[in-house]
């Protein structure tokens, strides 16, 4: 990955499926298990983490050439950090729900071993452009396992997707699936899909 | 990691601390002047959402109100809610006690003419979904908190066995969570003391004002 | 087969027993319960019952097949972990719900361990942990034991439409004239309202509660038999049960207005049927003498640390979850010194 490559669209889809940062990298998982109870939480939190991922990979790879290697790290946490002290001001000022439905995650983003991975291994190597649009790739991709996650969850959970009832009114919902456990339960199943996904499409590449 | 070793083996020259040293203040600095810079930019609509959000609460609480405003009380502040003329309907108070969960916060109306509650409304818990979680939205629950004496002891009975003013029609399969607003409620009563005291005193003061302007005296 | 020379590791000595042997066993040993609470709750209690069973086996069946392997139903693992989920249901469960608990119990419970024998858990505690997460509402609904008319029509909610929310009991009860039933059961009584139920009511069983957890005399009874067909380990029990009883006593002493007697926490809700069937489940359970007695106190004293302290009213199914979690690590800590050997620490020393 160091070597440079001259950009395409796989530095775009790459995070969207072939190294998915949820199904495939399995990194991040600590806001994957506990903000998808419902899909507008995914949503929000999904959006945040791309945010942070874009931004700081714009800075780290403008500033990658003037950041000495021994205090990298310690650089990219303060830059990291600085993104997501935004995003917690913008959620803020855009919907106090949402701020409250997400707790501390949005804080936790700093944490998020996505974005320091992306940092260290891409943007810290690449041009800015190219770093922006990997990031973006890899934060749609975390968008989507999130919601993945998040729609099923809150439609078998509760009927409802994004507030709105799509369940007949006779329904029986299951709350185990917005609580902690059903989080487990549908990454797992999430998980299966595309193991099975990935296995079927690699016996055809050795048939064909 | 296969960059890590090769360091490691050749072994560069290090930049000197002050350089490493410099390199990170600079980032810290742009780093404060984004956090500042967003800060500025979004407090306003911050606070906005906060008192939105606050002042939703309070008149959800005190049927009518359509201003609030905060009154200190010792160790806690409680919200004084005015209707359109200016009259002041009641006070919002805020109480906790430990639900299913988690604890249970709620804010309630508390009308201090009347003795008693006259709006209940959720502000965090983590009740079961589905179970202890109807204590946020289910109306008849929440019919329990239109006119609920707080001169006495409240007390939660079984769903549907409310005959007393005092008592609140539990939800049927969430005891524990419909106990917990209950006990919020009873948490409250050194608070609501505190506050007809206030209110008393006020009232008092204000009679006094009234009567020194009717006779035509300045304060 | 073929080869005429037959290599083995041990153990060479067997016992008699053959685990679809004890297996069999289990499932005569839970008739009479499964009789008691048909006779108690009507046919709602039976079609229950019997959806349970079917689903199990059929799970594990099917799932045997989708691996290409022999199938394993015949050891009748599966057919006792249906019966026993039955048995902890409440009888007014609808049967799509009972169904998905069936499921989920063999499947995530069993199957994904990799079948019988190197399941952590007991399986049919899984389906049911499934179900009160996921059926919070109806789980926790009760109907009145001996209820009138209970062999002539089924609880409203058996049958409900798979999907569905169950109807509201409450009119049915109307109609059925049940009076002075309040949809709870001896526990919640207890816990929410300190209302003591009879104690002979509990021995016998003619209250509200699960399909088969009611009668402790008749699971005592039941359980004795297993123990002297040397097919269930009666320390398991005794251990549980013992633990619960003393650690009860020490609240009741000390409060007797607000804590139940020793007596009405052995005899109320799932401890007899969670002690004699659950906590004895030999894939589960701890191996080493000294293991099987902190398993079982683990059990008794969780469970009336959740009654007595928890939000819930009966805390049998977590506590024995959590001590089969707890297995492997009390296997190690317990495990006994070889004949002959000396302590490290006395070996330094000497």
């Amino acid at each position: 990955m160091s070597a440079p490559e001259k950009m395409n669209l796989q530095t775009f889809t790459q995070g969207l499926w072939k190294e998915n940062p949820v199904f495939v990298m399995m990194l991040g998982l600590c806001p994957v298990l506990a903000v998808t109870n419902t899909a507008m939480n995914a949503l929000a939190m999904g959006l945040a983490t791309t945010f942070v991922l874009i931004c700081s990979g714009f800075l780290v790879s403008l500033l990658r050439k003037v950041i000495p290697k021994q205090v990298r790290i310690a650089s990219y946490i303060i830059i990291i950090a600085t993104f997501v002290t935004m995003a917690d001001y913008l959620i803020q000022a855009i919907s106090l729900e949402v701020y409250q439905a997400l707790g501390a995650f949005i804080q936790l983003i700093v944490v998020n071993c996505i974005i320091l991975g992306r940092a260290e291994a891409y943007a810290s190597k690449n041009g800015p452009l190219k770093a922006v649009v990997n990031a973006t790739g890899m934060g749609l991709g975390f968008t989507f396992a999130l919601l993945c996650l998040g729609v099923v969850r809150e439609v078998l959970g509760g009927g409802t997707l994004f507030g709105m009832q799509v369940m007949p009114d006779r329904f029986q919902p299951w709350s185990i699936f917005v609580l902690p456990p059903g989080g487990f339960f549908v990454l797992a199943f999430w998980l299966m899909l595309f193991a099975a996904f990935e296995e079927r499409k690699q016996k055809k590449g050795v048939t064909a | 990691m296969s960059d890590i070793a090769q360091d490691a083996m050749e072994l560069p020259p290090q930049p000197s601390p002050f350089r490493l040293v410099g390199t990170l203040g600079g980032i810290a600095v742009l780093s404060g002047l984004l956090v500042v810079m967003t800060y500025q930019w979004t407090k306003p609509a911050i606070e906005r959402n906060q008192r939105e959000a606050l002042e939703r609460a309070v008149f959800s609480v005190l049927p009518g109100a359509v201003r609030s405003e905060p009154v200190e009380m010792t160790g806690q502040t409680v919200f004084a809610g005015f209707d359109e003329a200016d009259r002041r309907i009641g006070f919002a108070l805020e109480s906790e006690a430990r639900g299913y969960q988690d604890l249970v916060r709620i804010l309630y109306g508390f009308d201090p003419d009347r003795q008693k509650i006259i709006g209940m409304t959720v502000l965090q818990s983590t009740e079961t979904p589905g179970l202890g979680d109807k204590i946020i939205r289910d109306p008849a629950f929440h019919a329990n908190f239109e006119a609920l004496d707080v001169s006495r002891e409240v007390e939660v009975v079984k769903s549907g066995a409310k005959t007393e003013a005092w008592q609140i029609d539990g939800i049927s399969g969430a005891t524990v969570s419909s106990q917990a607003v209950g006990q919020a409620i009873r948490r409250g009563a050194e608070l609501r003391e505190r506050v007809l005291a206030f209110y008393r005193g006020d009232q008092t003061n204000r009679t006094d004002q009234t009567n020194l302007t009717e006779r035509g005296g300045q304060p | 087969m073929s080869d005429p020379v037959h290599l083995k590791t041990s153990p060479h000595l067997r016992g008699a027993h053959s685990v679809d042997k004890i297996m069999r066993h289990v499932v005569y040993a839970l008739m009479p319960i499964c009789l008691f609470s048909i006779v108690q709750f009507g046919l709602s209690a039976l079609v229950l019952i019997l959806t349970c069973t079917a689903v199990c086996v059929g799970t594990e069946h099917f799932a045997c097949r989708l691996n290409g392997r022999p199938t394993t139903v015949g050891d009748w693992s599966a057919a006792i972990t249906g019966v026993l989920l039955g048995l902890i249901l409440p009888p007014s469960f609808p049967l799509w719900m009972a169904a998905v608990a069936s499921v989920v119990s063999i499947g995530i419970g069993k199957l994904f361990f990799g079948g019988l024998g190197f399941n952590v858990f007991n399986p049919a505690l899984v389906g049911r942990a499934f179900a009160q997460a996921a059926f919070t509402v109806p789980i926790t609904t009760w109907t009145p034991a001996m209820a009138h008319a209970r062999f002539k029509e089924f609880i409203p909610s058996t049958f409900t439409f798979p999907f569905a929310a169950p109807p509201d009991l409450r009119p049915w009860m109307e109609r059925l004239q049940i009076d002075g039933f309040t949809g709870a059961t001896p526990l919640a009584l207890m816990k929410f309202d300190y209302v003591d139920t009879e104690s002979a009511k509990l021995f016998v069983g003619t209250v509200a509660g699960s399909a088969g957890e009611t009668s402790s005399m008749l699971i005592l009874l039941c359980g004795l038999y297993l123990a002297y067909r040397k097919m269930l380990n009666w320390k398991i029990v005794a251990s549980v049960l013992a633990s619960a009883a003393v650690f009860s006593w020490i609240f009741w002493v000390k409060d007797p207005s607000v804590y139940p007697t020793p007596l009405f926490t052995l005899t109320s809700g799932g401890l007899m049927i969670g002690a004699v069937f659950m906590a004895t489940d030999m894939v589960s359970s701890p191996v080493t003498p000294l293991g099987v007695v902190i398993y079982g106190s683990i059990i008794g004293v969780v469970t009336v640390m959740i009654r007595l302290f928890g939000g819930l009213n009966e805390g049998v199914m977590y506590a024995i979850l959590l001590a089969n979690a707890a297995t492997p690590l009390i296997n190690n800590l317990t495990q006994p010194r070889i004949y002959g050997a000396v302590r490290r620490k006395k070996e330094v020393k000497a």
